[in-house]
Protein backbone atom coordinates (compact mmCIF):
# COMPACT_ATOMS: atom_id res chain seq x y z
CA UNK A 1 0.00 0.00 0.00
CA UNK A 2 1.30 3.43 -0.89
CA UNK A 3 2.15 5.22 2.38
CA UNK A 4 2.11 8.87 1.39
CA UNK A 5 -1.59 9.11 0.59
CA UNK A 6 -3.99 11.27 2.54
CA UNK A 7 -6.62 9.25 4.34
CA UNK A 8 -9.59 10.22 2.20
CA UNK A 9 -7.84 10.10 -1.19
CA UNK A 10 -9.79 7.76 -3.47
CA UNK A 11 -7.75 6.16 -6.26
CA UNK A 12 -9.74 5.71 -9.45
CA UNK A 13 -8.79 3.07 -12.01
CA UNK A 14 -10.66 2.70 -15.30
CA UNK A 15 -10.46 -0.46 -17.39
CA UNK A 16 -11.10 -0.48 -21.13
CA UNK A 17 -11.50 -3.75 -22.93
CA UNK A 18 -13.74 -5.65 -25.28
CA UNK A 19 -16.64 -7.77 -24.12
CA UNK A 20 -15.21 -11.23 -23.32
CA UNK A 21 -11.68 -10.02 -22.52
CA UNK A 22 -12.33 -10.02 -18.80
CA UNK A 23 -11.99 -6.34 -17.94
CA UNK A 24 -14.79 -6.61 -15.37
CA UNK A 25 -13.15 -9.64 -13.76
CA UNK A 26 -9.79 -7.86 -13.66
CA UNK A 27 -11.43 -4.82 -12.06
CA UNK A 28 -12.91 -7.05 -9.37
CA UNK A 29 -9.67 -8.94 -8.70
CA UNK A 30 -7.81 -5.64 -8.39
CA UNK A 31 -10.39 -4.50 -5.81
CA UNK A 32 -9.91 -7.71 -3.88
CA UNK A 33 -6.13 -7.31 -4.04
CA UNK A 34 -6.42 -3.71 -2.82
CA UNK A 35 -8.45 -4.93 0.16
CA UNK A 36 -5.83 -7.59 0.93
CA UNK A 37 -3.19 -4.87 0.58
CA UNK A 38 -4.79 -2.95 3.45
CA UNK A 39 -7.05 -0.46 1.70
CA UNK A 40 -10.26 -0.31 3.77
CA UNK A 41 -12.47 1.11 1.07
CA UNK A 42 -12.64 -0.77 -2.22
CA UNK A 43 -15.27 -1.02 -4.93
CA UNK A 44 -15.39 -2.43 -8.44
CA UNK A 45 -18.16 -1.98 -10.95
CA UNK A 46 -18.78 -2.51 -14.63
CA UNK A 47 -19.85 0.55 -16.55
CA UNK A 48 -23.60 0.36 -16.07
CA UNK A 49 -24.68 -0.74 -19.49
CA UNK A 50 -25.43 -3.61 -21.79
CA UNK A 51 -22.36 -5.68 -22.62
CA UNK A 52 -21.76 -7.75 -25.72
CA UNK A 53 -18.85 -9.90 -26.80
CA UNK A 54 -16.35 -7.84 -28.76
CA UNK A 55 -17.93 -4.45 -28.06
CA UNK A 56 -15.93 -1.86 -26.12
CA UNK A 57 -16.68 -2.07 -22.41
CA UNK A 58 -15.54 -0.19 -19.33
CA UNK A 59 -15.13 -1.14 -15.71
CA UNK A 60 -13.81 0.75 -12.71
CA UNK A 61 -11.91 -0.06 -9.55
CA UNK A 62 -11.73 2.36 -6.64
CA UNK A 63 -9.68 2.08 -3.49
CA UNK A 64 -8.97 4.26 -0.51
CA UNK A 65 -7.59 4.01 3.01
CA UNK A 66 -11.05 4.96 4.32
CA UNK A 67 -14.39 3.37 3.37
CA UNK A 68 -15.63 4.72 0.05
CA UNK A 69 -18.73 6.87 0.04
CA UNK A 70 -19.17 7.52 -3.65
CA UNK A 71 -20.73 4.94 -5.95
CA UNK A 72 -21.20 7.04 -9.07
CA UNK A 73 -18.95 6.38 -12.06
CA UNK A 74 -15.62 8.23 -11.87
CA UNK A 75 -15.04 10.88 -14.51
CA UNK A 76 -11.28 11.36 -14.02
CA UNK A 77 -9.17 8.26 -13.47
CA UNK A 78 -5.69 8.20 -11.94
CA UNK A 79 -4.85 5.07 -13.91
CA UNK A 80 -6.35 3.79 -17.14
CA UNK A 81 -5.69 0.20 -18.22
CA UNK A 82 -6.36 -0.74 -21.84
CA UNK A 83 -6.65 -4.42 -22.71
CA UNK A 84 -6.70 -3.87 -26.46
CA UNK A 85 -4.47 -1.09 -27.80
CA UNK A 86 -6.71 -0.62 -30.84
CA UNK A 87 -9.30 0.82 -28.45
CA UNK A 88 -7.12 3.95 -28.33
CA UNK A 89 -8.54 4.80 -31.73
CA UNK A 90 -12.07 3.54 -31.11
CA UNK A 91 -12.86 4.99 -27.69
CA UNK A 92 -11.96 8.26 -25.97
CA UNK A 93 -9.76 6.40 -23.52
CA UNK A 94 -7.57 9.39 -22.68
CA UNK A 95 -10.46 11.79 -22.09
CA UNK A 96 -11.12 10.04 -18.79
CA UNK A 97 -7.50 10.15 -17.59
CA UNK A 98 -6.06 12.88 -15.38
CA UNK A 99 -3.43 15.07 -17.05
CA UNK A 100 -0.80 13.58 -14.70
CA UNK A 101 -2.24 10.08 -14.82
CA UNK A 102 -0.85 6.72 -15.82
CA UNK A 103 -1.83 4.80 -18.95
CA UNK A 104 -1.17 1.05 -19.02
CA UNK A 105 -1.40 -0.66 -22.39
CA UNK A 106 -1.41 -4.23 -23.51
CA UNK A 107 0.97 -3.61 -26.42
CA UNK A 108 4.17 -5.03 -27.86
CA UNK A 109 5.56 -1.59 -28.77
CA UNK A 110 7.69 0.42 -26.29
CA UNK A 111 5.80 3.03 -24.21
CA UNK A 112 7.73 5.97 -25.72
CA UNK A 113 5.77 5.86 -28.97
CA UNK A 114 2.38 6.45 -27.33
CA UNK A 115 0.82 9.80 -26.45
CA UNK A 116 4.04 11.73 -27.04
CA UNK A 117 2.23 15.07 -26.84
CA UNK A 118 0.88 14.48 -23.34
CA UNK A 119 2.18 14.69 -19.75
CA UNK A 120 0.85 11.30 -18.78
CA UNK A 121 3.09 8.36 -17.93
CA UNK A 122 2.75 5.39 -20.26
CA UNK A 123 3.52 1.75 -19.51
CA UNK A 124 3.33 -1.13 -21.94
CA UNK A 125 3.56 -4.86 -21.59
CA UNK A 126 3.16 -7.52 -24.23
CA UNK A 127 0.64 -9.54 -22.29
CA UNK A 128 -0.66 -11.15 -25.48
CA UNK A 129 2.61 -12.96 -26.21
CA UNK A 130 3.14 -13.90 -22.56
CA UNK A 131 -0.35 -15.30 -22.13
CA UNK A 132 -0.21 -17.24 -25.40
CA UNK A 133 3.18 -18.72 -24.49
CA UNK A 134 2.10 -20.01 -21.10
CA UNK A 135 -1.18 -21.36 -22.43
CA UNK A 136 -3.67 -18.81 -21.09
CA UNK A 137 -5.95 -19.63 -24.00
CA UNK A 138 -9.61 -20.59 -23.73
CA UNK A 139 -11.60 -21.58 -26.83
CA UNK A 140 -8.98 -19.98 -29.06
CA UNK A 141 -9.02 -16.64 -27.22
CA UNK A 142 -5.87 -15.44 -25.43
CA UNK A 143 -6.77 -14.25 -21.94
CA UNK A 144 -4.67 -11.30 -20.78
CA UNK A 145 -6.83 -9.71 -18.09
CA UNK A 146 -5.12 -11.24 -15.05
CA UNK A 147 -1.68 -10.85 -16.64
CA UNK A 148 -2.22 -7.09 -16.95
CA UNK A 149 -2.72 -6.93 -13.19
CA UNK A 150 1.03 -7.58 -13.02
CA UNK A 151 1.61 -4.56 -15.24
CA UNK A 152 -0.61 -2.52 -12.93
CA UNK A 153 1.46 -3.47 -9.89
CA UNK A 154 4.78 -2.73 -11.61
CA UNK A 155 3.82 0.57 -13.23
CA UNK A 156 1.74 2.10 -10.42
CA UNK A 157 3.43 0.67 -7.28
CA UNK A 158 0.02 1.00 -5.63
CA UNK A 159 -0.64 -2.70 -5.02
CA UNK A 160 1.91 -5.33 -4.06
CA UNK A 161 2.31 -8.41 -6.23
CA UNK A 162 1.77 -10.75 -3.28
CA UNK A 163 -1.71 -9.26 -2.71
CA UNK A 164 -2.51 -9.60 -6.40
CA UNK A 165 -1.34 -13.19 -6.47
CA UNK A 166 -3.49 -14.02 -3.46
CA UNK A 167 -6.53 -12.34 -5.04
CA UNK A 168 -6.00 -14.20 -8.32
CA UNK A 169 -5.63 -17.44 -6.37
CA UNK A 170 -8.98 -16.86 -4.71
CA UNK A 171 -10.74 -16.39 -8.04
CA UNK A 172 -9.40 -19.47 -9.79
CA UNK A 173 -8.67 -22.97 -8.64
CA UNK A 174 -5.87 -25.48 -9.23
CA UNK A 175 -3.97 -25.21 -12.49
CA UNK A 176 -5.96 -22.17 -13.64
CA UNK A 177 -4.85 -20.24 -10.55
CA UNK A 178 -1.21 -21.21 -11.11
CA UNK A 179 -1.12 -20.19 -14.73
CA UNK A 180 -2.93 -16.89 -14.13
CA UNK A 181 -0.49 -16.00 -11.37
CA UNK A 182 2.42 -16.96 -13.64
CA UNK A 183 1.02 -14.66 -16.34
CA UNK A 184 0.81 -11.76 -13.90
CA UNK A 185 4.39 -12.34 -12.71
CA UNK A 186 5.83 -12.50 -16.22
CA UNK A 187 3.89 -9.43 -17.29
CA UNK A 188 5.15 -7.61 -14.19
CA UNK A 189 8.71 -8.35 -15.28
CA UNK A 190 8.05 -7.36 -18.89
CA UNK A 191 6.41 -4.02 -18.11
CA UNK A 192 8.22 -0.97 -19.42
CA UNK A 193 7.37 2.60 -18.48
CA UNK A 194 8.42 5.87 -20.17
CA UNK A 195 9.06 7.59 -16.82
CA UNK A 196 8.53 6.75 -13.19
CA UNK A 197 5.06 7.63 -12.03
CA UNK A 198 3.65 8.58 -8.66
CA UNK A 199 0.11 9.26 -7.62
CA UNK A 200 -0.48 12.96 -6.96
CA UNK B 1 -26.18 -15.41 -0.23
CA UNK B 2 -28.35 -13.78 2.43
CA UNK B 3 -31.26 -16.01 1.41
CA UNK B 4 -28.97 -19.05 1.67
CA UNK B 5 -27.87 -18.13 5.18
CA UNK B 6 -31.55 -17.82 6.13
CA UNK B 7 -32.11 -21.39 4.89
CA UNK B 8 -35.05 -20.44 2.70
CA UNK B 9 -37.06 -23.49 1.64
CA UNK B 10 -38.85 -22.31 -1.47
CA UNK B 11 -37.58 -19.80 -4.04
CA UNK B 12 -39.59 -18.58 -6.99
CA UNK B 13 -38.33 -15.73 -9.13
CA UNK B 14 -38.40 -14.58 -12.72
CA UNK B 15 -35.21 -12.99 -14.07
CA UNK B 16 -35.14 -9.26 -14.75
CA UNK B 17 -32.16 -6.91 -14.97
CA UNK B 18 -30.59 -5.94 -12.58
CA UNK B 19 -31.94 -8.70 -10.33
CA UNK B 20 -30.98 -11.68 -12.58
CA UNK B 21 -27.79 -12.51 -10.68
CA UNK B 22 -29.83 -13.32 -7.57
CA UNK B 23 -31.93 -16.22 -8.97
CA UNK B 24 -28.90 -17.35 -11.03
CA UNK B 25 -26.81 -17.63 -7.89
CA UNK B 26 -29.54 -19.28 -5.84
CA UNK B 27 -30.29 -21.88 -8.50
CA UNK B 28 -26.59 -22.85 -8.41
CA UNK B 29 -26.74 -23.26 -4.62
CA UNK B 30 -29.85 -25.43 -4.95
CA UNK B 31 -28.33 -27.43 -7.81
CA UNK B 32 -25.10 -28.14 -5.92
CA UNK B 33 -26.97 -29.10 -2.77
CA UNK B 34 -25.44 -26.24 -0.78
CA UNK B 35 -28.96 -25.00 -0.14
CA UNK B 36 -31.74 -27.43 0.62
CA UNK B 37 -34.55 -25.65 -1.14
CA UNK B 38 -37.00 -25.96 -3.99
CA UNK B 39 -36.34 -23.53 -6.81
CA UNK B 40 -39.58 -23.28 -8.71
CA UNK B 41 -39.32 -21.96 -12.23
CA UNK B 42 -42.16 -19.72 -13.30
CA UNK B 43 -43.20 -17.86 -16.42
CA UNK B 44 -43.79 -14.48 -14.81
CA UNK B 45 -43.40 -12.36 -11.69
CA UNK B 46 -47.09 -12.69 -10.94
CA UNK B 47 -46.64 -16.46 -10.76
CA UNK B 48 -43.40 -16.12 -8.81
CA UNK B 49 -45.17 -14.34 -5.99
CA UNK B 50 -48.17 -16.67 -6.26
CA UNK B 51 -45.85 -19.65 -5.71
CA UNK B 52 -44.34 -17.85 -2.70
CA UNK B 53 -47.81 -17.16 -1.32
CA UNK B 54 -48.82 -20.82 -1.67
CA UNK B 55 -45.58 -22.15 -0.22
CA UNK B 56 -45.70 -19.70 2.68
CA UNK B 57 -49.30 -20.70 3.37
CA UNK B 58 -48.26 -24.32 3.82
CA UNK B 59 -45.51 -23.28 6.19
CA UNK B 60 -42.33 -22.80 4.15
CA UNK B 61 -39.81 -19.97 4.51
CA UNK B 62 -39.90 -18.39 1.05
CA UNK B 63 -37.93 -15.90 -0.99
CA UNK B 64 -38.36 -13.98 -4.21
CA UNK B 65 -36.56 -11.14 -5.97
CA UNK B 66 -37.52 -8.72 -8.71
CA UNK B 67 -37.28 -5.15 -10.03
CA UNK B 68 -39.24 -2.46 -11.84
CA UNK B 69 -41.94 -3.78 -14.20
CA UNK B 70 -41.57 -7.21 -12.61
CA UNK B 71 -42.66 -5.72 -9.30
CA UNK B 72 -45.49 -3.87 -11.02
CA UNK B 73 -46.63 -7.18 -12.48
CA UNK B 74 -46.75 -8.61 -8.93
CA UNK B 75 -48.99 -5.79 -7.76
CA UNK B 76 -52.17 -7.81 -7.23
CA UNK B 77 -50.33 -10.52 -5.33
CA UNK B 78 -48.44 -7.98 -3.21
CA UNK B 79 -51.79 -7.00 -1.69
CA UNK B 80 -52.67 -10.68 -1.30
CA UNK B 81 -49.43 -11.59 0.47
CA UNK B 82 -49.82 -8.79 3.00
CA UNK B 83 -53.57 -9.32 3.45
CA UNK B 84 -53.02 -13.05 4.04
CA UNK B 85 -50.36 -12.05 6.62
CA UNK B 86 -47.56 -14.11 5.08
CA UNK B 87 -43.95 -13.43 6.16
CA UNK B 88 -42.51 -13.34 2.65
CA UNK B 89 -39.17 -11.60 2.07
CA UNK B 90 -38.38 -10.06 -1.30
CA UNK B 91 -35.09 -8.62 -2.55
CA UNK B 92 -35.81 -5.62 -4.74
CA UNK B 93 -33.12 -4.17 -7.00
CA UNK B 94 -34.62 -0.70 -7.48
CA UNK B 95 -35.01 0.17 -11.15
CA UNK B 96 -37.01 2.78 -13.05
CA UNK B 97 -40.31 1.79 -14.62
CA UNK B 98 -41.09 1.77 -18.34
CA UNK B 99 -42.31 3.39 -20.51
CA UNK B 100 -39.91 4.54 -21.75
CA UNK B 101 -37.71 1.54 -20.97
CA UNK B 102 -34.80 1.92 -18.65
CA UNK B 103 -32.83 -0.80 -16.94
CA UNK B 104 -31.24 1.72 -14.61
CA UNK B 105 -31.86 2.80 -11.07
CA UNK B 106 -34.50 4.88 -9.38
CA UNK B 107 -37.09 4.11 -6.69
CA UNK B 108 -40.30 4.54 -8.63
CA UNK B 109 -40.95 0.78 -8.55
CA UNK B 110 -41.03 0.22 -4.79
CA UNK B 111 -42.49 3.62 -3.94
CA UNK B 112 -45.41 2.82 -6.26
CA UNK B 113 -46.13 -0.22 -4.02
CA UNK B 114 -46.05 1.58 -0.70
CA UNK B 115 -49.76 1.03 0.04
CA UNK B 116 -49.75 -2.75 -0.41
CA UNK B 117 -49.09 -3.44 3.28
CA UNK B 118 -45.47 -4.58 2.82
CA UNK B 119 -42.72 -3.22 5.01
CA UNK B 120 -39.90 -1.54 3.09
CA UNK B 121 -36.27 -1.21 4.12
CA UNK B 122 -33.77 0.72 1.96
CA UNK B 123 -30.10 -0.31 2.08
CA UNK B 124 -27.12 2.03 2.00
CA UNK B 125 -24.48 -0.49 0.96
CA UNK B 126 -24.03 -4.20 0.25
CA UNK B 127 -23.34 -5.11 3.86
CA UNK B 128 -26.73 -3.65 4.76
CA UNK B 129 -28.40 -5.78 2.06
CA UNK B 130 -26.92 -8.96 3.53
CA UNK B 131 -27.75 -7.99 7.12
CA UNK B 132 -31.24 -6.70 6.26
CA UNK B 133 -32.12 -10.01 4.61
CA UNK B 134 -31.36 -11.92 7.80
CA UNK B 135 -33.21 -9.44 10.00
CA UNK B 136 -36.15 -9.34 7.56
CA UNK B 137 -37.16 -12.96 8.19
CA UNK B 138 -37.01 -12.48 11.94
CA UNK B 139 -39.11 -9.32 11.74
CA UNK B 140 -41.62 -10.72 9.23
CA UNK B 141 -42.14 -14.01 11.04
CA UNK B 142 -42.83 -12.17 14.28
CA UNK B 143 -45.33 -9.74 12.74
CA UNK B 144 -46.74 -11.95 9.96
CA UNK B 145 -46.17 -9.14 7.51
CA UNK B 146 -44.04 -9.34 4.32
CA UNK B 147 -41.02 -7.12 3.67
CA UNK B 148 -39.19 -5.74 0.64
CA UNK B 149 -35.44 -5.36 1.08
CA UNK B 150 -34.79 -2.54 -1.40
CA UNK B 151 -31.40 -1.60 -2.82
CA UNK B 152 -30.32 0.57 -5.73
CA UNK B 153 -30.07 -1.43 -8.95
CA UNK B 154 -26.60 -1.39 -10.57
CA UNK B 155 -25.34 1.22 -8.09
CA UNK B 156 -25.31 -1.48 -5.39
CA UNK B 157 -26.40 -4.65 -7.21
CA UNK B 158 -23.48 -4.54 -9.66
CA UNK B 159 -20.82 -2.97 -7.47
CA UNK B 160 -18.38 -5.23 -5.70
CA UNK B 161 -17.41 -4.13 -2.20
CA UNK B 162 -16.17 -5.83 0.97
CA UNK B 163 -18.95 -7.60 2.86
CA UNK B 164 -18.58 -9.54 6.07
CA UNK B 165 -20.40 -12.84 5.64
CA UNK B 166 -22.17 -13.82 8.86
CA UNK B 167 -21.37 -17.24 10.27
CA UNK B 168 -24.03 -19.86 9.43
CA UNK B 169 -24.16 -21.19 13.00
CA UNK B 170 -24.73 -17.70 14.36
CA UNK B 171 -27.44 -17.06 11.78
CA UNK B 172 -29.12 -20.36 12.73
CA UNK B 173 -29.15 -19.33 16.37
CA UNK B 174 -30.41 -15.82 15.53
CA UNK B 175 -33.04 -17.08 13.10
CA UNK B 176 -34.50 -20.45 14.11
CA UNK B 177 -36.66 -22.40 11.61
CA UNK B 178 -39.97 -20.78 10.72
CA UNK B 179 -42.92 -22.01 12.77
CA UNK B 180 -46.10 -21.01 10.94
CA UNK B 181 -49.08 -19.89 13.02
CA UNK B 182 -51.39 -21.69 10.64
CA UNK B 183 -50.47 -24.60 8.47
CA UNK B 184 -52.61 -26.06 5.74
CA UNK B 185 -52.11 -29.79 5.30
CA UNK B 186 -53.84 -32.75 3.70
CA UNK B 187 -55.46 -34.69 6.57
CA UNK B 188 -57.07 -31.60 8.06
CA UNK B 189 -58.10 -29.38 5.19
CA UNK B 190 -59.30 -25.88 5.95
CA UNK B 191 -60.78 -23.17 3.82
CA UNK B 192 -58.55 -20.13 3.88
CA UNK B 193 -59.34 -16.62 2.75
CA UNK B 194 -63.06 -17.04 2.06
CA UNK B 195 -65.10 -14.03 0.95
CA UNK B 196 -65.58 -11.72 3.89
CA UNK B 197 -68.66 -9.86 4.94
CA UNK B 198 -68.84 -6.37 6.35
CA UNK B 199 -69.59 -7.83 9.79
CA UNK B 200 -67.95 -10.67 11.76
CA UNK B 201 -69.15 -14.18 11.09
CA UNK B 202 -68.56 -17.70 12.32
CA UNK B 203 -66.15 -20.00 10.50
CA UNK B 204 -66.73 -23.75 9.85
CA UNK B 205 -65.78 -24.53 13.47
CA UNK B 206 -68.32 -22.04 14.71
CA UNK B 207 -65.64 -19.58 15.89
CA UNK B 208 -66.48 -15.92 15.22
CA UNK B 209 -63.90 -14.28 12.96
CA UNK B 210 -63.23 -10.60 12.34
CA UNK B 211 -64.88 -8.62 9.57
CA UNK B 212 -63.06 -7.41 6.47
CA UNK B 213 -62.36 -4.08 8.16
CA UNK B 214 -61.28 -5.96 11.26
CA UNK B 215 -58.58 -7.68 9.20
CA UNK B 216 -57.51 -4.38 7.66
CA UNK B 217 -57.27 -2.78 11.07
CA UNK B 218 -55.16 -5.65 12.36
CA UNK B 219 -52.75 -5.26 9.43
CA UNK B 220 -52.43 -1.56 10.25
CA UNK B 221 -51.84 -2.39 13.93
CA UNK B 222 -49.13 -4.85 12.94
CA UNK B 223 -47.39 -2.15 10.87
CA UNK B 224 -47.80 0.34 13.74
CA UNK B 225 -46.03 -2.06 16.07
CA UNK B 226 -43.38 -2.94 13.47
CA UNK B 227 -41.11 -0.01 14.38
CA UNK B 228 -40.44 -1.46 17.84
CA UNK B 229 -39.90 -4.95 16.43
CA UNK B 230 -37.45 -3.64 13.82
CA UNK B 231 -35.51 -1.79 16.53
CA UNK B 232 -35.42 -4.82 18.83
CA UNK B 233 -34.29 -7.17 16.06
CA UNK B 234 -31.72 -4.57 14.96
CA UNK B 235 -30.36 -4.38 18.51
CA UNK B 236 -30.22 -8.16 18.83
CA UNK B 237 -28.45 -8.41 15.46
CA UNK B 238 -25.85 -5.99 16.75
CA UNK B 239 -25.24 -8.12 19.83
CA UNK B 240 -24.66 -11.25 17.77
CA UNK B 241 -22.91 -9.87 14.68
CA UNK B 242 -21.38 -6.62 15.92
CA UNK B 243 -23.30 -4.36 13.54
CA UNK B 244 -26.29 -2.77 15.28
CA UNK B 245 -29.34 -1.65 13.32
CA UNK B 246 -31.25 -0.23 16.27
CA UNK B 247 -32.48 2.71 14.21
CA UNK B 248 -35.18 3.48 11.68
CA UNK B 249 -33.18 6.41 10.29
CA UNK B 250 -29.51 6.68 9.44
CA UNK B 251 -28.02 9.95 10.63
CA UNK B 252 -24.76 11.67 9.83
CA UNK B 253 -23.47 14.82 11.53
CA UNK B 254 -26.98 15.85 12.54
CA UNK B 255 -25.85 17.12 15.93
CA UNK B 256 -26.16 20.90 15.91
CA UNK B 257 -27.15 20.84 12.25
CA UNK B 258 -29.59 23.49 11.03
CA UNK B 259 -29.64 22.17 7.45
CA UNK B 260 -30.59 18.57 6.79
CA UNK B 261 -30.16 16.69 3.54
CA UNK B 262 -32.82 13.98 3.55
CA UNK B 263 -32.73 10.95 1.27
CA UNK B 264 -32.93 7.13 1.05
CA UNK B 265 -30.72 4.26 -0.05
CA UNK B 266 -27.17 4.52 -1.37
CA UNK B 267 -27.52 8.23 -2.11
CA UNK B 268 -27.01 8.77 1.63
CA UNK B 269 -23.30 8.03 1.07
CA UNK B 270 -22.96 10.83 -1.47
CA UNK B 271 -25.06 13.08 0.80
CA UNK B 272 -22.60 12.52 3.65
CA UNK B 273 -19.76 13.73 1.39
CA UNK B 274 -21.87 16.78 0.49
CA UNK B 275 -22.51 17.47 4.19
CA UNK B 276 -18.75 17.31 4.88
CA UNK B 277 -18.10 19.81 2.08
CA UNK B 278 -20.87 22.12 3.32
CA UNK B 279 -19.51 21.96 6.88
CA UNK B 280 -16.08 22.96 5.55
CA UNK B 281 -17.74 26.09 4.18
CA UNK B 282 -19.36 26.87 7.51
CA UNK B 283 -22.84 25.54 6.76
CA UNK B 284 -24.10 23.36 9.60
CA UNK B 285 -25.26 20.48 7.43
CA UNK B 286 -26.19 16.92 8.34
CA UNK B 287 -27.81 13.92 6.66
CA UNK B 288 -30.91 11.93 7.52
CA UNK B 289 -31.63 8.84 5.46
CA UNK B 290 -34.82 6.85 5.83
CA UNK B 291 -33.71 3.27 6.40
CA UNK B 292 -37.30 2.18 6.87
CA UNK B 293 -39.98 3.73 4.66
CA UNK B 294 -42.86 1.46 5.72
CA UNK B 295 -43.81 1.67 8.50
CA UNK B 296 -43.03 5.38 8.14
CA UNK B 297 -40.76 6.46 11.01
CA UNK B 298 -42.62 9.73 11.71
CA UNK B 299 -41.67 10.14 15.35
CA UNK B 300 -37.91 9.54 14.99
CA UNK B 301 -37.97 11.78 11.93
CA UNK B 302 -39.57 14.61 13.92
CA UNK B 303 -36.86 14.21 16.55
CA UNK B 304 -34.09 14.17 13.96
CA UNK B 305 -35.46 17.31 12.26
CA UNK B 306 -36.45 19.20 15.43
CA UNK B 307 -33.45 21.52 15.22
CA UNK B 308 -33.50 22.00 11.46
CA UNK B 309 -34.26 25.34 9.84
CA UNK B 310 -33.92 23.96 6.33
CA UNK B 311 -34.67 20.49 5.04
CA UNK B 312 -33.53 19.61 1.54
CA UNK B 313 -35.16 16.42 0.28
CA UNK B 314 -33.75 14.34 -2.57
CA UNK B 315 -36.23 11.92 -4.09
CA UNK B 316 -35.44 9.25 -6.72
CA UNK B 317 -39.17 8.99 -7.35
CA UNK B 318 -42.10 11.26 -8.00
CA UNK B 319 -45.82 11.12 -7.42
CA UNK B 320 -46.82 12.75 -10.68
CA UNK B 321 -48.91 15.87 -10.16
CA UNK B 322 -47.53 16.33 -6.68
CA UNK B 323 -43.91 15.82 -5.54
CA UNK B 324 -41.43 13.19 -4.32
CA UNK B 325 -42.94 10.66 -1.92
CA UNK B 326 -40.48 11.14 0.94
CA UNK B 327 -41.12 14.90 0.71
CA UNK B 328 -44.87 14.50 1.14
CA UNK B 329 -44.48 12.07 4.01
CA UNK B 330 -41.86 14.18 5.75
CA UNK B 331 -44.09 17.26 5.53
CA UNK B 332 -46.96 15.30 7.08
CA UNK B 333 -44.72 14.10 9.93
CA UNK B 334 -43.47 17.64 10.58
CA UNK B 335 -46.99 19.09 10.52
CA UNK B 336 -48.04 16.69 13.27
CA UNK B 337 -45.07 17.88 15.34
CA UNK B 338 -45.75 21.55 14.66
CA UNK B 339 -42.34 21.97 13.02
CA UNK B 340 -41.95 24.38 10.12
CA UNK B 341 -38.51 24.34 8.52
CA UNK B 342 -38.25 25.47 4.89
CA UNK B 343 -38.50 22.44 2.66
CA UNK B 344 -37.05 22.09 -0.80
CA UNK B 345 -37.67 18.96 -2.83
CA UNK B 346 -35.30 17.88 -5.57
CA UNK B 347 -36.11 15.07 -7.99
CA UNK B 348 -32.82 13.36 -8.86
CA UNK B 349 -31.29 10.30 -10.45
CA UNK B 350 -34.30 9.01 -12.37
CA UNK B 351 -33.48 6.18 -14.77
CA UNK B 352 -29.89 5.97 -13.54
CA UNK B 353 -29.03 9.64 -14.09
CA UNK B 354 -25.70 10.07 -12.37
CA UNK B 355 -25.87 12.13 -9.19
CA UNK B 356 -22.76 12.97 -7.19
CA UNK B 357 -21.93 14.71 -3.93
CA UNK B 358 -21.12 18.02 -5.64
CA UNK B 359 -24.61 18.04 -7.23
CA UNK B 360 -26.20 17.59 -3.81
CA UNK B 361 -23.96 20.26 -2.35
CA UNK B 362 -24.84 22.77 -5.09
CA UNK B 363 -28.56 22.01 -4.79
CA UNK B 364 -28.45 22.55 -1.03
CA UNK B 365 -26.65 25.86 -1.47
CA UNK B 366 -29.23 26.94 -4.03
CA UNK B 367 -32.05 26.04 -1.65
CA UNK B 368 -30.39 27.96 1.18
CA UNK B 369 -29.87 31.05 -0.98
CA UNK B 370 -33.60 31.44 -1.53
CA UNK B 371 -34.43 31.08 2.15
CA UNK B 372 -38.13 30.86 1.40
CA UNK B 373 -40.44 27.94 1.01
CA UNK B 374 -40.35 26.70 -2.57
CA UNK B 375 -43.45 24.86 -3.59
CA UNK B 376 -43.25 22.06 -6.11
CA UNK B 377 -40.30 19.83 -6.85
CA UNK B 378 -37.12 21.05 -8.56
CA UNK B 379 -35.41 18.79 -11.09
CA UNK B 380 -31.67 18.18 -11.21
CA UNK B 381 -29.74 16.81 -14.16
CA UNK B 382 -32.59 16.57 -16.65
CA UNK B 383 -30.64 17.88 -19.67
CA UNK B 384 -34.07 17.77 -21.40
Amino acid sequence: MAEDLTEERVINVTWHGRGGQGAVTAAMILAEAAYLDGYQGVTAAPFFGVERRGAPITATTRFSKKPIRTLSPATQADVVVVLDERLLQAVDVLGGLRADGLLILNASSPPEIFCTDMDIAVATSDANSIAREIGLVVAGAVLINTSLLGAFSKASSLIQMKSLEKAIGENFSGQAAKINIQGARLTYEATRINRSWQLS
Amino acid sequence: MGAKLCRVQVIAAYPITPQSKIPETLVKYVDSGELEAEFIRVESEHSALTVCISASTVGARVFTATAANGLAYMHEQLHWAAGARLPIVMALANRGLGAPWTIFNDMQDSISQRDTGWMQVYCRDNQEIMDSMIMAYKICEQLHVPMMVCFDGFVLSHTVMPVEIPDQKQVDAFLPPYVPHLQVDGPEPININPVMLAGPRANAQGVFCPSYMGFRMRLQEALESAGDVILEVGREFGEVFGRSYECLLWQYRTEGADTILLTMGSLANEASLAADALREKGCKAGVVSLRIFRPFPAEPLRQALSGAKHVVIFDKNISYGNEGATCTETKAALFEGGLQPTITNFIVGLGGKNIVATDLEAATEEALKRRVQINGPQWIGVAV
